[in-house]
């Protein structure tokens, strides 16, 4: 584990993201349905996990020492699956499969149909349930995996999350990092408006996590909160990232209308010139 | 008589010292089915430390507390949270390990049954269901703490099974029997000492219903299929209707799901009416599964004994058990009905 990253690998992982990109929009317009500013919000974060700080076997998905990934916004999976093909789980092509009958990319996570996931995940605020179970079980044994859980903010709304905060707090779960993807909307408007969240940071640390608030698109400011939340011993680590819906796409970013709504075809081929251009 | 081929407790038609048969066995050995699950769980946590057991502050009522203190390492407080309790387990069965989660069947799988649906039935996860106090037995708690749902709730999930023991002993064996299944299992437990109606040497079997009860001589008139401690008020009433003249068979039918289709078609095909006998709402209970396999395999007249569409209360269990009409009367009552029927 480097504790800065180089240049160079700075500018591979924007280079990853960027094209991981790209296959979302290809495959969600291609699917016709789906959830487009989450997922490419999230590009940097899942590029960063999955090429940089995760220890897998792509060619041996069901390593029994590897760490866990656990989407609980199932809902944002585009990013999860286009990050899993690009790092080598199944072949790029399929990823035009998205939501299509007999598919292993279901519209939501389904791990009966594509096991290599570690959850089915959907219906909001028991993704971090499941992740504290295995940061727990982790514990039981070696201890030495890392748990990510991955949530939206708008699923803080749900009661069953601070549930699984308290629980992560007691069992002092040092092996469990929270990443929240805060892009401050959800599917009928921005967060403060349908339920307010106020200071997020606060909040946490009122439950007594290591917290920490980060720009969701700076891979160095990643890093840095990935390796302190792997440092800190005392207990769960929860990494607030501050992310830009529809990030990538000027004229998507940060209107919540593509929370849940997928590009047209000219909408594609605009996005992916823009994205085409993007200069690192 | 009693089916002696399957050795059950042949004390359990004794009376009290007085002579007088009750619904709660006065002369007959009583102990809780969670009490049952307790010590199961104990004795399979001993030689499977892949058993870990989650509670929601309930560990004392569900017996939960005997595996706490003699494995506080592999037992789980996670306070009142049912929702929580569900998912965590989950996460934990992904893992290797074989979570048994304990609370009151109205929280789990009422509270929780779509963490228990999408994190433990759709991830298909073997994760253990423990729903303690179920049924109107729970008493004087009320109609908030009485779960008449949970069988529906619980059997309608895909790929869970679904166990409801009659006595301790049975309790005990089916909790040991999941703890080596991969299968999500809900087991439905009840609050109160009820007879013991089997013995160790009872064979058990996940998905296998038995005939406790039969004629001497001759076919059965009537087929009685009950679940649960209640299955005892169901041998109390053949042995009434016995007197009567009546011939019954009873069915101790444990596993609600997944349901021993072939025994239930093979006890219609001998009496042609069956009585299902239930601590359960009657939509959606064991009786619904039994009409369910009936209807399309093989037609029968039904009854139902169970709770019709109502909330409970508080109340001692006799004084419910009369009040929603799933006491020992009602049987014999709805047997009467379904031989008028048939004729």
């Amino acid at each position: 584990m480097t504790h800065n990253l180089s240049d160079s690998k700075i500018l591979n992982l924007k280079k990853i993201a960027n094209n991981i990109r790209k296959s979302i929009i290809e495959m969600l317009t291609e699917a016709g349905s789906g959830h487009t500013a989450g997922a490419l919000g999230m590009a940097d974060i899942f590029t960063f996990i999955y090429f940089h700080s995760l220890r897998h076997d792509p060619q041996n998905p069901l390593w029994v020492n590897r760490d866990r990934v656990v989407l609980s916004n199932g809902h944002i999976c585009p990013v999860l699956y286009a990050t899993m093909a690009h790092a080598g789980y199944f072949p790029k092509e399929e990823l035009q499969t998205l939501r299509k009958f007999g598919s292993r990319l279901q519209g939501h996570p389904d791990r009966n149909f594509m096991p290599w996931m570690e959850t089915s995940s959907g219906p909001l605020g028991s993704g971090l349930s499941q992740a504290v179970g295995m940061a727990i079980a982790d514990k039981m044994e070696t201890g030495q995996k890392t748990i990510y859980a991955i949530l939206s903010d708008g699923e803080l709304d749900e009661g069953n999350i601070w549930e699984a905060i308290m629980l992560a707090n007691k069992e002092k779960l040092s092996n469990l990092i929270i990443i929240i993807d805060r892009n401050n909307i959800q599917i009928s408007g921005n967060t403060e408006k349908i339920m307010p969240l106020y200071d997020l940071k606060d909040k946490f640390k009122s439950f007594h996590l290591f917290t920490e608030e980060i720009d969701g698109h700076n891979f160095e400011e990643i890093n840095g909160a990935i390796l302190k939340a792997k440092i800190n011993k005392a207990g769960p680590s929860v990494i607030i990232a501050n992310t830009i819906p529809g990030k990538g796409v000027k004229a998507w970013e940060n209107d919540y209308h593509w929370h849940g709504k997928v590009p047209t075809k000219e909408e594609m081929e605009l996005a992916l010139v823009e994205l085409g251009n993007s200069s690192f | 008589m009693l089916n002696q081929k399957l050795k059950l407790n042949a004390k359990i038609f004794n009376t009290d010292p007085e002579g007088k048969v009750t619904s709660y066995g006065a002369g007959v050995e009583k102990i809780s089915t969670r009490q049952g699950f307790g010590d199961g769980l104990l004795k399979a946590g001993a030689s499977d430390e892949k058993i870990v057991v989650l509670s929601a502050d309930l560990s004392e009522s569900t017996k939960a507390n005997l595996f706490a203190e003699r494995f506080p390492d592999r037992f789980i407080e996670v306070g009142v949270a049912e929702q929580n309790m569900a998912g965590v387990a989950s996460g934990i069965a992904s893992m290797g390990k074989i979570p048994f989660i304990a609370s009151y069947a109205i929280f789990n799988p009422g509270r929780n049954w779509e963490q228990i649906r999408t994190t433990i039935c759709y991830n298909n996860q073997p994760v253990k269901i423990i729903g303690s106090h179920a049924g109107l037995s729970v008493g004087p708690d009320g109609g908030s703490h009485q779960a008449l749902e949970d069988i529906a709730l619980s059997r309608v999930l895909p790929n869970m099974v679904v166990i409801s023991p009659c006595d301790s002993i049975e309790a005990k064996k089916a909790t040991i029997a999941c703890s080596k299944t991969k299968d999500p299992t809900y087991i439905r437990l009840a609050r109160n000492d009820t007879p013991i109606i089997t013995t160790e040497e009872t064979p058990f079997e996940i998905g296998k219903a038995q005939i406790f009860f039969a004629p001497e001589i001759g076919l059965a008139h009537v087929g009685i299929i009950a679940t649960g401690p209640i299955l005892y008020k169901a041998l109390m009433a053949a042995k009434d209707l016995e007197k009567m003249g009546i011939k019954v068979k009873v069915m101790n039918l444990s596993t609600i799901k997944p349901l021993d289709e072939k025994a239930i078609i093979a006890l219609a095909k001998e009496t042609k009416a069956i009585v299902t006998v239930e601590d359960h709402q009657i939509a959606g209970g064991m009786g619904s599964a039994c009409a369910e396999c009936l209807a399309q395999n093989y037609p029968t007249l039904i009854e139902f004994v169970g709770v019709h569409d109502k909330f409970g209360q508080s109340g001692t269990p006799l004084e419910l058990e009369n009040k929603y009409d799933i006491d020992i009367a009602s049987i014999i009552k709805k047997v009467g009905d379904i031989l008028k029927r048939k004729i």
